[in-house]
Formats: structure tokens, sequence, C-alpha cells
């Protein structure tokens, strides 16, 4: 069993930044993928130092946990080594931000008081380091995802604020057998569906116990393949709802809906956490955890999805 | 659930691309543009009486230039969306496939960038190509002698 709860965790106030194709109203926004930068890495660059700098205006922190899809996750360290802070590195692809709250509420059981984390994915980059050059042309399948460009810096603090960390439950590294890089969400679905009913399980909860369950990117198929597997569990779903499929993208560039880590947070800030209707919220972040060499020598792609259990104090 | 039922579930759920639909645009434009390459050549040949050899080779290079510059302005990939293959596969392709790793690649230095990326795409095209080239080249010795 991973599912622990958490005392005195509390989600602090957010800074967020996304391009204009999400279509979603942010505290700050970039005109285009490359906003007056030479490299697209600059920008994911530029746009984490913007939203951490924000947040350093008002708030302190003992420790940045930061995470992003680039290799190495060189660009958000890249981004934090222009501040005097101490900062953990962490990676599990589109799961990033729900790990990053998992270990921040964690390190404030240990002593420290304020913590801020940041994810942050750029379309083009990721187009990079996972597919093709970047105006290369090629026809784009129908399960495909597209990826969202924007960063977001939460605070997880000590200090009560209205919205309560509840509980975690981490997941399993999850492989299903599925080896087409082009169809995340039926990659994911088995690790998001399997952290889901573990943690219904550990809390012995019922899905309506939540107002909303809210999962990172498993787009239109993958939520439809993960409810198929909770109803053979006998779960049905009625309060799910997908940030990556919220996300209003073109839909001329993706019949599934936006991926990446920051899919998650941004709708969760901006959308969830603004409507007063929503009082206990289930995060889910799902991550695909491939990597370009492994895809290539064809092996299967195995996934991890980690969920944390929000309560908004009114 | 087990492995080998989840994966006949996403089998049946993907949708795959409609192949007869795509193959059928992609044979109207590069149809099209085999068309417009012919009326280039036999414009270049009887307006600047270039010989067949030359006149061929300006047009490769026009249509090779055309495509490099609207990879350029970034309209390429869009225009290949909607046209599928009928762009690709002429050369077209092959010249878009080398201008798009190199705007992707100018800024990693001129060896581990624009050298060592510039066929990343193209180079199995280059690659391949010869080998079957050779391979017909052999069938038609066999053949004719």
């Amino acid at each position: 069993m991973a599912s622990f709860k958490f005392k005195n965790s509390y989600l602090g106030e957010s800074s967020t930044v996304s391009s204009q194709n999400e279509k979603i109203n942010t505290k700050f926004s970039i005109d285009d993928y490359y906003d007056g930068e030479k490299t697209t890495e600059d920008t994911e660059v530029k746009m984490q130092k913007l939203v951490i700098k924000d947040m350093l205006k008002r708030n302190s922190a003992d420790l940045i946990v930061s995470g992003d899809l680039s290799n190495q996750i060189a660009t958000s360290n890249k981004a934090v080594s222009e501040f005097p802070i101490s900062n953990l590195g962490l990676y599990s692809a589109c799961a990033t931000y729900t790990e990053e709250l998992i270990v921040a509420s964690s390190m404030l059981a240990s002593g420290a008081s304020n913590i801020l984390t940041i994810v942050s994915s750029h379309n083009l980059s990721v187009e990079r380091t996972f597919r093709f050059p970047i105006e290369y042309g090629s026809p784009r399948r129908v399960t495909q995802h597209f990826t969202a460009t924007g960063a977001v810096s939460s605070l997880v603090t000590k200090t009560p604020t209205n919205i309560k960390i509840e509980a975690c439950t981490i997941g399993k590294v999850i492989d299903f057998g599925v080896k087409d890089a082009n169809n995340m969400g039926a990659v994911m679905a088995p690790s998001a569906a399997n952290t889901l009913i573990e943690h219904l399980r550990d809390f012995k909860r019922k899905p309506e116990y939540y107002d909303i369950i809210l999962t990172g990117d498993l787009g239109k198929l993958g939520s439809e393949l993960f409810k198929t597997i909770l109803s053979k569990n006998d779960i049905t779903l009625k309060n799910h709802m997908d940030a990556g499929q919220e996300l209003i993208l073109d839909k001329n560039k993706t019949d599934q809906g936006a991926s990446g880590p920051v899919c998650l947070p941004l709708y969760l800030i901006e959308k969830v956490l603004t409507n007063k209707k929503y009082k206990r919220i289930l995060i889910i972040g799902t991550g695909s955890l491939q990597n370009q060499t492994l895809v290539n020598q064809k092996n299967t792609i195995p996934s991890v999805s980690h969920a944390v259990s929000l309560e908004v104090i009114s | 659930m087990e492995k080998q039922e989840y994966l006949e579930i996403v089998d049946s759920k993907s949708k795959t691309p409609n192949i007869l639909e795509n193959a059928f645009i992609s044979f109207l434009v590069g149809g099209l543009l085999g068309g417009l390459f012919e009326i280039l050549t036999t414009w270049l040949i009887n307006l600047f009486e270039l010989s067949e050899q030359v006149a061929l080779g300006w047009s490769l290079l026009t249509f090779i230039g055309i495509a490099i510059l609207l990879t350029g302005f970034g309209v390429f990939d869009t225009l290949i969306s909607k046209f599928r293959f009928g762009l690709i596969i002429p050369i077209t392709g092959f010249a878009h496939s080398i201008a798009s790793s190199l705007l992707d690649y100018k800024r990693d230095g001129l060896i581990t960038g624009l050298g060592s990326n510039m066929f990343k795409l193209a180079g199995c095209v280059i690659l391949y190509g010869t080998v079957s080239a050779f391979i017909c080249a052999i069938v038609k010795v066999i053949i004719y002698g």
C-alpha cells in the first residue's frame, strides 16, 4: 500500500502562463511559440523563470521541486539555476505535478514550511525530443495528442489556506503491452485506473465521495479506456473529467486533446479551483514513461499515475 | 483485466485513418504535381530552347526551391496535413525533410547540429533508394541482359 494522509499541507497560490493555443485564461501568456527567444527551449526556460519570479515576489521558499519533459529535465534545472534556492528535480512525464505535490507535502512533514513546485511543457520542444523536427509535416494520427505549452508554479505550504492537500496514492508503474507512442491514452489508461482503484480501496471511499475526479491527459480514447477498465472492476464514474480533453485546442490539430505535465495544473488551477461547486477534488496525474530509444527498439511503454486528494475549505 | 484482453479493446477502439480516402487524395495531389512538372519542363524546353536533360534539372530545382521556401515559411506542414503523401512522395517531400531538419538544428552548431542532423529523415530515403536502385538494376540486367 502506498497511500498516505497529510496533516498540515496546503496548496497556496499559483502562477500560470500559457500560449494562445490552450484557450485558457492564465495570469501571463506568450504571443507565439518563440516569444522573442531564439530557441523553443529558451522560451520554456523563460516561462518557468517568469512564474517562479512572480511567486517569489510575494512568497518565500525553502525548496523548489521542479520537472518538465526535456531530456534529463535540463529545462527546469536551467531555469532554477537563476534562483538561490535548493532544488529537487523530478520526472514522471505528465504525472510530474502530482508527484511534486506528494514530495512537497512529505517535505513539509519533515520540517520545511514553504515549497514551490514548478512544471512546464512546450509543444515544439516536446515534438523535437519525442518525435520529428519541428517543421516536418508528418500527417498526424487520429490517436495522437497535442502537447500543451505553458508553465505552472504553485506554493505548497504549512500555513493554512483554503485548499488542503489531504491524501495521496503513489501509483505503480504499469505496462499493459501498448507499443504505440502515438497512442498515449491507451498507454496511460491502465495505470490511471489502477491508481484510482487502489486509492478508493485504501481509503475505503466510493467515487461519489469526490465532487470531481480529474485525470491529467488521457484524452478522448484514453478516458474511454479508463472507464472501460473501471467498469470491469465494478466502478462507474459519473464525476470524471479529463484536463487534456477539456483544454480546447484546435480541432484540426488533434482529435484527442492536449497532453503534457502542464495540462493538469493549468486546468485544475484556472477552471476547477475557481469553481465553487467542487469541494472534494481528486487529481490523477497520468504519465506515459517513454523514451525514444526504447520505443524505437520496439519496447512496450510503461506508465505511472499518482493521485492527490484536495479539499476546498470554505 | 488481462493484457491480451486490454490490447484487443485498444485495437477495437483506436480509430485508424481512412486509408482509401488518404490514398485518393495523395493520388490526385501527387498526379497534379507530376502534371505541373511536365508542363513546366515542356515550357522551359520550348521557351529557352533547352535540352530535355537541362530543362528537367531546372524543373526539379524549381520544385525543390518552392518546397524549401514553403517549409521555411511554416506552410508546408499544414499543407501536408491536408494533402497527405501527395506532397511527401514527390521530390518536394525530400526537400522538405532536409529543410525541416536544417531549420530545427540550426542553433546546435555546424557539426553537432546541421552536419549530423541534416539527413536525419532524408538519410533513409537515400540509403534505401540506392539499395532498391541497385536491386532493380540487377533485375534489369538479368531480364534484358
